[in-house]
């Protein structure tokens, strides 16, 4: 039997070559699909709910609520939505990558039972662009399984009807978000929209929408199948369930993707999956999960990777896809990476969040080129208050300052040294191969 | 891999392009949520959106040339100028920062002699920086066309580019 321990990895084959989806049902896969459609709508969201899955885009809302969130009833809104993020685009992040490239059935499955659980007649699985690979192997998984009438119109004589459509982003950050990716499906420049309105009452052309991250729905068929009791129990969290994808990239020895239950520690998944630190380097510092969380310090290394453990010591844990900064490496330099990042994707819309974003990787770039002056990191600091949470449109800008606001603490001294020396202490490494 | 020459951008698009255009906006809940669709099947062929082409599914689209250029320049991946037979896409974010992806655009403009934004005078390749591609396992990683190129060294590097006519 497949799934014993592992219901994200458990269908995915050395080289990452998909299973058809003849194999795919051999190994055990869509007969979550058929208990599914022997229980009801709400049945389905309270065993979700109940497993305790939080978003595994980075949000970390719980899906289940979220779920919840839909009216139902008689004189509930149609039609309905279902949009599944794969736009996966925060820098340091290629877990879903791998969940749509190897596992393309494992994805169809858990949107059909999501779609039936919110009773949504549509989904979008929004891909992004460069995923090419992603995108033939989904389309050909959506053709195989509307051929054995797993799509369509009333499934399995279930009376659900469901169509999926894959699309290929024009390739934005900001289609990450929620109400920009409505945009973006729409036709329109992907900028996002006020809230309130929820998307669960008016998202896709003002329709009740559901966003889910492809890893959040990756989860729901072994819940279905095994129940949110086994789920619970496979995580070393009390507040979350399951296994998660944790990825690690820098200059690791191993860095890669691996199934773990949620609430591994950091520093376990560092030395004893990803190998520890490559010869001659020391890790100084993380991303844990993306370029918008906040730096983890080595003191902190024993951080159990769940988000209220992460989120307690002030960073977040995000897509849980860790980048280690090592020693050899500038952090200011790393900073102005990012800043240049998010000021390029920055949608424009708003303009503390369109000004205010260049105007810190300008600063940034000054204090690497040896130019920086002595209330420059004032300034920074300043930006990271004008660009906090509540002061911009959506999350992207607050998302920006989280790695520079904890920067500003951790590295005040390697900052101030820019200035004082007049260049970038790691000015002879900078431009060098790993 | 493909060695083919762009079509040029200024003729008219072709009758079966535009019945492509056509079935994308028949297969969408509303004409304009095909643009990027009709976008992309133009920028396949002719490589580039030309100002015509955008005009001509515009019209097609019952949209203003300058409504559909607003969403066409929104996006890193529609290309409004020309381009080269062969796109590189070479990510410069975080994860490709850290293994080398300064060295790797270095190493590129040297060989190709061009900066990033720019086609080789041969019309062979075009040099773009990108956002995370989503590889940083195998960092610093690029795509070329379709293809994506992960664990770059000098060596890799030029074996790679030999690979694309």
């Amino acid at each position: 039997m497949a799934m014993v321990d592992r219901p994200l990895t458990s269908y995915i084959q050395p080289g990452r070559q998909p299973l058809d989806i003849a194999g795919y049902e051999r190994a055990g896969g869509y007969a979550a699909m058929r208990k599914a459609f022997g229980m009801s709508p709400e049945r389905v969201v309270e065993e979700v709910k109940r497993a305790k899955v939080r978003g595994r885009g980075g949000a970390g809302f719980p899906a289940g609520r979220k779920w919840e969130g839909v009216q139902h009833g008689e004189d509930a809104p149609r039609h309905r939505y279902l949009i599944i993020n794969a736009d996966e685009m925060e820098p340091g992040s290629f877990k879903d990558r791998l969940l749509l490239e190897a596992a393309p059935h494992l994805m169809i499955e858990g949107i059909i039972i999501g779609a039936f659980a919110v009773q949504a007649e549509t989904a979008y699985i929004f891909v992004r662009g460069e995923y090419v690979l992603a995108m033939e192997r989904l389309s050909r998984a959506v053709a195989e399984a509307e051929a054995r009438g797993y799509l369509g119109a009333d499934i399995l004589g279930s009376g659900f009807s469901l169509t999926i459509h894959v699309h290929g982003s024009g390739g934005r950050y900001i289609c990450g978000e929620a109400s920009a990716l409505f945009s973006a499906l729409e036709g329109k420049r992907a900028v996002p929209r006020t809230r309130p309105p929820r998307s669960t009452t008016s998202g896709l052309w003002g329709k009740p929408t559901v966003v889910n991250n492809v890893e959040t729905l990756c989860c729901v068929p072994s819940i279905i199948e095994r129940g949110a009791d086994w789920f619970l129990g496979l995580s070393r969290s009390a507040t979350e369930g399951g296994t998660k994808l944790y990825g690690v990239s820098g200059r690791v020895k191993r860095p890669g993707l691996w199934e773990l239950p949620v609430g591994t520690p950091l520093n376990e998944i560092i030395e004893e999956h990803a190998g520890g630190m490559r010869e001659g380097y020391e890790a100084r510092a993380v991303l844990p999960g993306g370029a918008s969380t906040a730096f983890i310090m080595r003191e902190t290394f024993d951080v159990p990777m769940d988000f209220d453990s992460v989120g307690k010591i002030g960073s977040w844990l995000g897509t849980a896809n860790i980048l280690v900064l090592d020693q050899r490496r500038c952090p200011v330099g790393l900073l102005r990476n990012i800043e240049h990042f998010f000021a390029q994707e920055s949608c424009g819309w708003c303009t503390p969040c369109r000004d205010g974003l260049p105007w810190v990787e300008r600063i940034l770039a000054a204090l690497e080129a040896g130019e920086g002056a002595a209330d420059d990191i004032e300034l920074l600091a300043h930006h990271v208050d004008f660009l906090g949470p509540g002061r911009t449109f959506c999350d992207l800008a607050p998302g920006a300052m989280a790695p520079l606001r904890s920067g500003l603490k951790f590295f005040r001294e390697e900052f101030e040294r820019h200035v004082s020396e007049g260049r970038c202490p790691w000015h002879d490494t900078a431009e060098g191969w790993a | 891999m493909s060695t083919a020459e762009h079509d040029p951008a200024s003729a008219p698009l072709d009758p079966a392009l535009r019945e492509t255009i056509a079935t994308l906006r028949r297969e969408s809940e509303t004409p304009r949520a095909a643009g990027i669709d009709a976008l992309k099947a133009v920028q396949k062929r002719h490589g580039h959106v030309s100002d015509d082409h955008l005009a001509e599914v515009a019209a097609l689209l019952n949209m203003t040339p300058a409504e559909l250029d607003g969403v066409a320049t929104f996006y890193n991946l529609i290309f409004r100028r020309p381009v080269g037979r062969h796109v590189i896409l070479l990510c410069d974010s975080v994860a490709c920062w850290v293994m080398g992806a300064t060295a790797a655009r270095n190493l590129l403009r040297q060989r190709l002699g061009i900066e990033p934004g720019e086609t080789t005078p041969d019309g062979r390749f075009t040099l773009l920086p990108i956002v995370c591609l989503g590889c940083c396992d195998r960092a610093p990683a690029m795509m070329i066309g379709d293809d994506l190129h992960g664990d770059l060294t000098p060596e890799r590097i030029d074996a790679i580019l030999e690979q694309y006519r």
